[in-house]
């Protein structure tokens, strides 16, 4: 590779001039805010982990996780999301809080690059863990707030789908017992978002006729709550057990006054080796790509060392910096107060009175009548107002 | 009034059997659709936009979610791999996709291969445990053996009549290929009882396979 031009910067990171960073900072206060509102703490950890813990542990596949080696030679890992990092505080620094906890962060996160479609590097994620309640509340809970965070960073139009990995586990444990590779790769196909395989799948396994058409029907189990009742028709007991959650998750929501932006899909999954509950994703009108996701991690905590329930969500903080145009943003310039020397003093004074109400104030000397005159023409793009403190003896 | 479904249409070979498809499915879209050099064709009276494109670039749009939902060939979605619904398989475009060279071909010492289709080509050798250089070309790919720069292809066989008119022949089959409808992961959600419809009437008319 050649040697990289002054002016450039690795793909897959960003600058964010002011003008952007006055919008990200006003959605992720505006998502704080709403966060802290429903009790939600919010924490901070380290950009740098160990891999054998944190980066083992967390949902990220490896050969997406960001890798370096310290002086010792111990591999790291830049975090590459932040639900691993906070169980780990949990199970460690906070062994001692009683459960249930509501921790909030909002963070940069890192993965080792991808080709191109809105995937970066390193981006925000804005989001919560609510540790210690395994109820159907705790899973509304979070849906909940993750439709109220959505609104708050200015999202007008958005779906939520709601699944859940237990009904496809046992449905499929129970139309194929023990048959675990097929299993396997019905789920692949199905996490490929690959429908035309699966039905392929599908019609050369070794089954009657009415079973392959109920392992075909899943694909159409998406709406709202009746969805439910057809999926329970065709459930076993163990698929049956996510239904019933997902009934009572529902009527949560439905007490929160929100069901109106979730609907359910049974054929939404997440990764089955983390997962272990209900799954969710929101989808935004005006973005190609999902604008949230979290679901239930029973398994997570235990690894260390403090088992228990936990679920939570994290917001794509910068697919809705890029795609979403919601949120009021006060882009007014500063006040421009132009002086001499004489009246120093006073152009100082006026800047103090207007920084104490709240306003920008920027200061400039002018050292002659010409500077004064030449600066007019570039004043109106920039500033919101000019006040002028000179006299010429 | 629902919002516009955007659709993504290959232009070339795939078109007019998809175009077909769907003025059978009762979706009674322009005829000559292809022929202008208008890009995106808004159809008013049926709620849709379709955006005219490079077969290789559907995927592409639809991934973004600047087209809702696309029509392209198993094999552009192999070679491209991107995140996106595979909802139909539409059952048109029939070929396959296979390894081709000379009737005496033998494995020399640097096997080279060359294809349209360095992602497929370079995965398949791989599981086949062999170890080949692939070269990416862009068109003719039948010339590759005849002149010496590759000693085996990898490219789509329809009837097989190139490979014939060329003296060659067809080693092994990788896979079938056939059109497929894909959808943006948003919108398939967002616009799911529009793309599910649509899908419905198109399943009603799509061929069954002779082959499988």
């Amino acid at each position: 590779m050649s040697k990289p031009k002054g002016f450039e910067k690795p793909a897959g990171v960003r600058d964010y001039l002011p003008h952007v960073v006055d919008k990200l900072r006003a959605i992720e206060r505006n998502v704080l805010d709403c966060m802290s509102r429903w009790g939600y703490r919010e924490m901070m950890t380290p950009t740098m982990e160990y891999y054998d813990t944190v980066g083992v542990a967390s949902s990220t596949s490896d050969q997406k996780l960001f890798k370096l080696l310290n002086n010792r030679g111990t591999t790291m890992v830049l975090r590459s999301e932040m639900t691993a990092p906070i169980a780990r505080v949990v199970s460690s620094l906070l062994k001692e809080e009683p459960l249930p906890l509501r921790i909030s962060y909002h963070s940069n996160v890192f993965r080792a690059i991808e080709e191109e479609a809105g995937r970066e590097v390193e981006f925000f994620q804005t989001g919560v863990e609510l540790v210690g309640d395994d109820s159907a509340e705790a899973d509304a809970e979070v849906v909940a707030l993750a439709i109220a965070s959505l609104q708050a960073a200015g999202v007008k139009k958005f779906k939520i789908a709601i699944g859940h990995v237990g009904f496809l586990n046992g449905l499929l444990e129970q139309t194929l017992p023990g048959r675990h590779e097929e299993q396997q790769k019905l789920k692949d196909e199905l996490l490929r978002r690959d429908y035309v395989g699966y039905r392929d799948t599908v019609a050369e396994l070794n089954l009657p006729s009415e079973q392959k058409k109920e392992l075909e029907d899943i694909l159409r189990l998406r709406g709202g709550i009746e969805i439910c009742k057809q999926a329970l028709e065709l459930s076993s007991s163990l698929a049956r057990y996510s239904i019933a959650h997902l009934c009572k998750v529902w009527e949560v929501l439905e007490a929160y006054g929100v069901s109106e932006h979730v609907l359910i899909d049974l054929t939404m999954i997440g990764d089955f080796s983390y997962y272990t509950g209900m799954t969710f994703e929101g989808y935004a009108a005006e973005l190609g790509f999902p604008v949230c996701s979290g679901g239930r991690y029973d398994n997570l905590l235990g690894q260390f060392g403090r088992p228990a329930p936990a679920t939570g969500f994290a917001l794509k903080t910068n697919r809705i910096l890029d795609g979403v145009d919601g949120l009021e943003v006060n882009i007014e310039g500063p006040v421009l107060i132009r002086y001499n020397a004489p009246q120093r003093k006073e152009a100082f004074a006026e800047a103090a009175r207007l920084r104490q109400l709240g306003s920008k104030v920027v200061t400039r000397i002018v050292n002659s009548e010409q500077e004064l005159a030449a600066y007019d023409n570039k004043i109106q793009q920039v500033y919101s107002d000019v006040k002028t403190y000179v006299s010429w003896t | 009034m629902a919002d516009t479904l955007k659709i993504a249409m290959p232009k070339g070979r795939i078109y007019k059997k998809a175009s077909a498809l769907f003025r059978e499915a009762g979706l009674d879209i322009p005829v000559d659709m292809d022929e202008t050099r208008k890009l995106v064709i808004p159809v008013q009276e049926m709620g849709m936009e379709f955006i005219m494109a490079k077969p290789v670039d559907v995927p592409t749009y639809v991934e973004y979610g600047v087209a809702d939902i696309g029509i392209v060939g198993k094999d552009v979605l192999m070679e491209e791999n991107r995140d996106v619904y595979e909802l139909l398989d539409l059952g048109i475009a029939r070929c396959r996709m296979s390894v081709i060279a000379l009737p005496d071909w033998k494995p020399g010492i640097q096997q080279r291969v060359a294809t349209k289709y360095p992602n497929i080509a370079s995965q398949y050798f791989r599981e086949q445990g062999q170890q080949v250089e692939v070269i990416k070309l862009n068109g003719s790919i039948e010339l590759a053996p005849l002149i010496g720069l590759a000693d085996r292809i990898v490219d789509m066989v329809e009837t097989g009549q190139t490979l014939k008119e060329n003296g060659l022949v067809e080693m092994e089959s990788i896979f079938n290929i056939t059109s497929r409808l894909i959808a943006n992961r948003v919108s398939y959600r967002m616009k799911n009882t529009q793309i599910q419809s649509l899908c419905d009437r198109l399943q009603e008319v799509i061929p069954t396979s002779e082959v499988k």
